[in-house]
């Protein structure tokens, strides 16, 4: 019982052929938005590559990329043999390669829903990610002399003031760290002594933030040191003071940034998967009504075009057999090829041997 | 004698008018461009206009933007006229309007060049503009709470923070005025009054600036007080300290930024004047090699074209005796006793 048929004459044929070449056109440049998409996004990521830990997150647009190339390729060929399809004598060379079409195509429609459900499930790892990376350029922020974390200080001031943030979760997270160099401090004055003394690590921490954290929006001019002490300035409450300095976290900003980046290509992504599948299907009607028309030898009659021969379950039950057959015949094919052989011979000798019913 | 006098065979002719189609579809796409580079360069000055005081810079973007549209409507015309040329019963249709057409299209040139020089003049007014604008703008830093220049702080800020530049001339300029606003000062303490007290206008001056001044490439945390002090911090000496703080001056910063823009721009108008002025020497050879081979009689052969019918003095010699001659018509004529309403019989030799 063959799987929704549906009956194609030879005008319908020529209207299934041309609309499956424009839509696999349009696939094509769909794949190629796609492949623009990951390559901004991948280049978006590689640019705060500084305060992130891990790499985890680039698999999102890593797929993207190989999804989008992948997809130009296999629509392109879509078009190719749309528009072989209706000529008798250049469809054959098309057919092997069908074969190998229809599953390169499942696993593209496959790797694009799993680009949706990774861009929201792939959340939390950013923000770890981002977590620990702020918390090690804090904490360098002051080593502008050490090879390999001089830049640090200039990627930190650069991402708060870009992103309108301050510290990892807020402005708090300077006061735990030393962030002036001591090569900027006087030890002999009283105050830096008291300071180092205070703790236990012996660094010189202080209740002042970098000028980055400053808020240009603020009426007042940016007030970054002592910011605890409400009698150091004056007409100053720390607790109820909101525009002095940026109020956000930087890995609240960033994280923010980022879902917003991925969010905003699934509409493309899940459009994409829309039209690949109805490429898919067409490109199934197309492939079972052209090899029925030639079949029939009349170009011109009419022919059925199908899903699936058989139902859904003799399907897939004909894919387990022969799946099992090559398996089996890998499996037992070195170890008793004479074995096998006799079998053969048996079977053989019986089919001669049992008579043939009788009418 | 004809100035640059050329020959022109139909086949030519038809060439010619093809061509010349093809260049005026171009210069319509030239005068697309030039209209949007004149767009560009306004909302670029809108985008900071707070910072530049009153000065006519505006006119420079708005001639482009007009020119640029005029462009697109004479090339248009330009374009379907080459193209009706190459069938003689449609240039028929053409012939009175071709001269005039050529000789709007030359005073036209005339205002893109105009346009390509205005963008290099723009120089002069653009510094005046933007030194009394900031001037302005870094007195009235602490006027957030005055309505009209609340956000004159956040606008500097934003300007220092992004072109990388401190006050007017440079750092010191922010020494000179007081921009921590009244509010904010505690008139209680004696360092205040003392402040207050030390210059003639009661202003509180100090030698410090804001936080957008300070350098990002700066290893050492932003030092913005008490700048010339340089026992106030350890390690520090004012004098040789470069990457504390931007060194340059935001006039300096937006001077180049512009300039910058509208040389560009002045270099793309005068490659399109030039463009403009081949095609309508084109143009001018397509119409005096038409109107010639009409009056031979018979478009289907060879004939002349050029540029100006007579040699250039000559022209110039025949359009000033025009222009002596319009204004004379209205002028009485004195030679003859003065009253021209009574008919004195010339005095030839009769008889």
């Amino acid at each position: 019982m063959v799987l929704l048929k549906i009956k194609f004459t030879q005008q319908r044929r020529v209207h299934l052929a041309q609309g499956l070449w424009l839509l696999s056109w349009t696939a094509v440049i769909w794949g190629a938005i796609i492949f623009c998409l990951g390559v901004y996004l991948k280049m978006e990521l590689l640019r705060r590559d500084e305060v992130m830990d891990n790499t985890e997150i680039h698999v999102v647009p890593n797929i993207l990329i190989i999804v989008g190339l992948a997809s130009i390729g296999t629509n392109w060929v879509a078009s190719c043999v749309c528009q072989d399809s209706l000529d008798a004598t250049r469809f054959p060379r098309w057919k092997v390669l069908l074969l190998g079409w229809f599953p390169v195509a499942a696993v593209l429609c496959c790797l694009l829903i799993s680009v949706v459900v990774l861009s929201f499930a792939l959340q939390g790892r950013l923000e770890e990610s981002l977590k620990v990376g702020l918390r090690n350029g804090i904490r360098f922020y002051k080593d502008t002399d050490v090879p390999g974390r001089c830049y640090q200080k200039e990627t930190i001031d650069r991402l708060q003031m870009e992103f309108r943030c301050c510290g990892n979760n807020n402005f708090k997270d300077w006061f735990e760290v030393q962030w002036v160099s001591s090569r900027y401090l006087n030890f002999t004055s009283k105050d830096v002594k008291d300071r180092i003394r205070s703790n236990v690590d012996g660094r010189y921490l202080l209740d002042g933030v970098p000028f980055s954290c400053c808020n240009p929006s603020s009426p007042r001019p940016c007030l970054r040191y002592t910011l605890t002490d409400n009698n150091a300035h004056f007409n100053y409450e720390y607790q109820s003071e909101e525009l002095n300095l940026y109020s956000r976290g930087c890995r609240q900003a960033l994280t923010d940034y980022y879902m917003e980046l991925m969010n905003s290509t699934g509409p493309g992504v899940l459009s994409v998967i829309l039209i690949q599948m109805s490429v898919i299907l067409g490109m199934r009607y197309l492939q079972t009504a052209v090899e029925g028309i030639m079949a029939l030898e009349d170009p011109e009659g009419e022919s059925d075009g199908f899903l699936l021969e058989k139902g859904v379950k003799e399907t897939m039950e004909d894919l387990k057999v022969k799946a099992l057959i090559m398996l089996q015949f890998r499996l037992v094919d070195p170890i008793a090829t004479e074995g096998s052989s006799e079998d053969a011979d048996l079977e053989k000798a019986e089919k001669e041997a049992s008579p043939t019913p009788a009418s | 004698m004809a100035f640059l006098k050329l020959t022109f065979s139909k086949n030519k002719r038809d060439k010619l008018a093809q061509v010349l189609w093809i260049l005026n579809w171009v210069s319509v796409v030239t005068g697309i461009l030039l209209f949007s580079m004149g767009l560009f360069l306004k909302v670029e000055i809108n985008k900071r206009v707070e910072l530049m005081a009153e000065r006519d810079i505006q006119y420079v973007p708005n001639m482009l933007i007009a020119v640029g549209l005029i462009a697109c409507a004479i090339n248009f015309l330009g374009g379907k006229i080459c193209y009706d040329c190459v069938d003689t019963t449609k240039f028929l249709r053409w012939k009175l309007i071709l001269l005039p057409y050529i000789m709007c299209t030359f005073f036209f040139t005339f205002c893109v060049l105009v346009g390509a020089l205005m963008c290099y003049s723009m120089h002069g007014e653009l510094e005046e503009s933007l030194n009394l604008g900031l001037t302005e703008a870094i007195r009235f830093y602490k006027d957030t709470d005055t309505p009209g220049r609340c956000f004159l702080k956040r606008t500097v800020d934003l300007l220092q923070i992004e072109f990388k530049c401190c006050g007017n001339n440079g750092y010191k300029d922010w020494f000179q005025i007081q921009w921590i606003s009244n509010r904010y000062l505690d008139m209680s303490k004696k360092d205040v009054l003392d402040r207050l007290r030390s210059n003639v206008r009661g202003k509180y001056l100090m030698d410090g600036v804001p936080f957008s001044c300070c350098n990002i490439n700066s290893p050492r945390p932003c030092i913005q007080q008490q700048i010339s002090n340089n026992s106030a911090h350890f390690n520090y000496e004012h004098q040789t300290e470069e990457l504390n703080l931007w060194m340059k001056g935001c006039r300096q910063a937006l001077l180049e930024y512009y300039t910058h823009i509208v040389q560009s721009i002045g270099l793309t108008v005068l490659i399109t004047w030039l463009f403009e002025l081949s095609v309508l020497t084109g143009v001018r050879y397509l119409q005096t090699s038409l109107e010639n081979g009409l009056r031979q009689g018979d478009l289907n052969s060879e004939s002349d074209g050029w540029l100006l019918e007579n040699g250039l003095m000559e022209t110039a010699r025949i359009n000033l005796n025009i222009m002596k001659n319009i204004g004379k018509c209205n002028q009485i004529d004195t030679a003859n006793n003065g009253d021209p309403n009574i008919d004195v019989p010339s005095s030839s030799i009769a008889h």
